[in-house]
């Protein structure tokens, strides 16, 4: 398989009157994660929203390399700071929602939701489950559907130490496979190496 | 493709006609603008026989409007709409789709009501008859014009009457031909056809359009 890369050129973002920032070049490579830190409100799930096209910049481009004919949104994960389950469906249903919206090319709903902790709990209803629990089963959805950028806004926000490892193991796998990983943390996630990405200190 | 658009037509009708989804409200409201109108109006039952369509129908469109500055409010709050860009999907079609789900949950029971409601206001069956019909092919088309408001609504978070102010506006032509449509069945001289032709292109252009506007402001409130 070719080598993927996504390729951000001359980005820029401005929110108000402020320069978030300006002439940023990026890359997140097939198979080495980018990771991006910086303080709070210094842009970086600006960023990750621009990367993943929900955002537009103000300047440059997005562009993804070496993936054919495929549409940059149908090859993207974004897993951001809310995650989207719906309290009055149960889990299952949830997951398989997102499995079929997504693409349904990944693993299915009930192996899915054991790989995150959450077998069993299928059948619970949205609203019942835990912020940790909601956050696997966000993180469920990296994997139902196979997608080869994960663009991730401070994944491991509410999981247990476990929980943190496990989806790691996730992200490393999928690094393996040569997919981009293009993750915002302050917490250090063990993703092997990594390229580092800093954004400037908030005004 | 056809599973994502059939996925989320599944879940937003499961959603709304789930506890807490509201579907009902509609039906509610629609029934009480009917009841309360003779009482305005007055035991003057041919009176009630001439202006019944118009009734059900103003009582149809208001109640269709319901609900519509949750539908994608919802989803952006809780961060599914970033998903739903992300889908197989383009935007206009999941905003179709979730128009077709509102439209089964809140437009579909006004249409299966409208026959008992036409009997509170005296009319005879052949005009109960045309405001059903009317309102089989006139509420999809004040649904999925809805949806621009409702896109506008969800995405500048700013529900609650702005829906019906930018909406009702657009609606006031498929509101002139079915009740024209309907009249033309109780008083003539017009036949019925011409004016139920021009609603069902006014219902085409709106199921086209609606989701086509929705989509275009879903995206531009993105910054």
């Amino acid at each position: 398989m070719q080598r993927i890369a996504l390729i951000g050129e001359k980005l820029g973002c401005r929110r108000g009157f402020r320069d978030l920032f300006h002439n940023l070049d990026l890359v997140g490579e097939g198979g080495r994660a980018l990771v991006v830190t910086g303080p709070n409100g210094a842009g970086k799930s600006s960023l990750l929203r621009i990367l993943a096209g929900l955002m537009t910049a103000s300047a440059g481009r997005v562009r993804l390399d070496g993936a054919g004919e495929t549409p940059l949104r149908e090859e993207t994960h974004y897993l951001g700071h809310e995650d989207a389950v719906k309290g009055a469906l149960s889990a299952a249903a949830n997951l398989g929602f997102w499995r079929q919206v997504l693409g349904p090319t990944g693993l299915p709903v009930e192996e899915a939701l054991d790989e995150v902790g959450l077998g069993g709990l299928g059948r619970l209803r949205g609203a019942v489950l835990s912020a940790g629990q909601k956050r696997r089963l966000a993180i469920a959805r990296l994997l139902v559907s196979r997608r080869r950028v994960w663009i991730l806004d401070e994944p491991t926000t509410a999981l247990d130490v476990t929980a943190q490892a496990v989806f790691c193991g996730f992200a490393r796998d999928h690094l393996a496979e040569g997919g981009i990983v293009v993750a915002a943390t302050h917490a250090p996630l063990d993703l092997g190496a990594v390229a580092e990405l800093r954004l400037g200190r908030a005004a | 493709m056809s599973g994502a658009f059939f996925a989320i037509v599944r879940r937003d009708l499961a959603l709304a006609l789930g506890s807490g989804g509201g579907a009902g409200l509609g039906v509610v409201f629609f029934l009480s603008v009917i009841t309360v109108v003779p009482f305005a109006i007055g035991p003057d039952l041919v009176l009630l026989a001439r202006i019944g369509p118009a009734i059900l129908w103003i009582g149809a469109l208001l109640a269709s409007l319901i609900g519509l500055e949750r539908l994608f409010q919802a989803d952006v709050e809780d961060g599914a709409l970033d998903g739903l860009s992300l889908s197989v999907l383009p935007l206009e079609l999941t905003a179709a789709a979730k128009g077709l789900a509102h439209w089964i949950a809140t437009g579909l029971p006004l249409v299966i009501a409208a026959p008992v409601l036409g009997l509170m206001l005296n009319l005879d069956p052949a005009a109960i008859g045309a405001v059903v019909l009317t309102l089989l092919v006139g509420t999809p088309a004040v649904t999925f014009l809805g949806l621009v408001g409702a896109a506008f609504a969800g995405a500048f978070r700013r529900g609650g009457l702005l829906v019906a102010v930018l909406v009702i506006p657009l609606t006031i032509p498929v509101l002139i031909f079915a009740v024209s449509a309907t009249m033309a069945v109780v008083t003539g001289p017009v036949p019925f056809g011409t004016p139920f032709r021009i609603l069902m292109g006014l219902s085409l252009f709106a199921l086209v359009l609606g989701p086509v506007g929705a989509a275009a402001a879903l995206r531009s409130a993105r910054g």
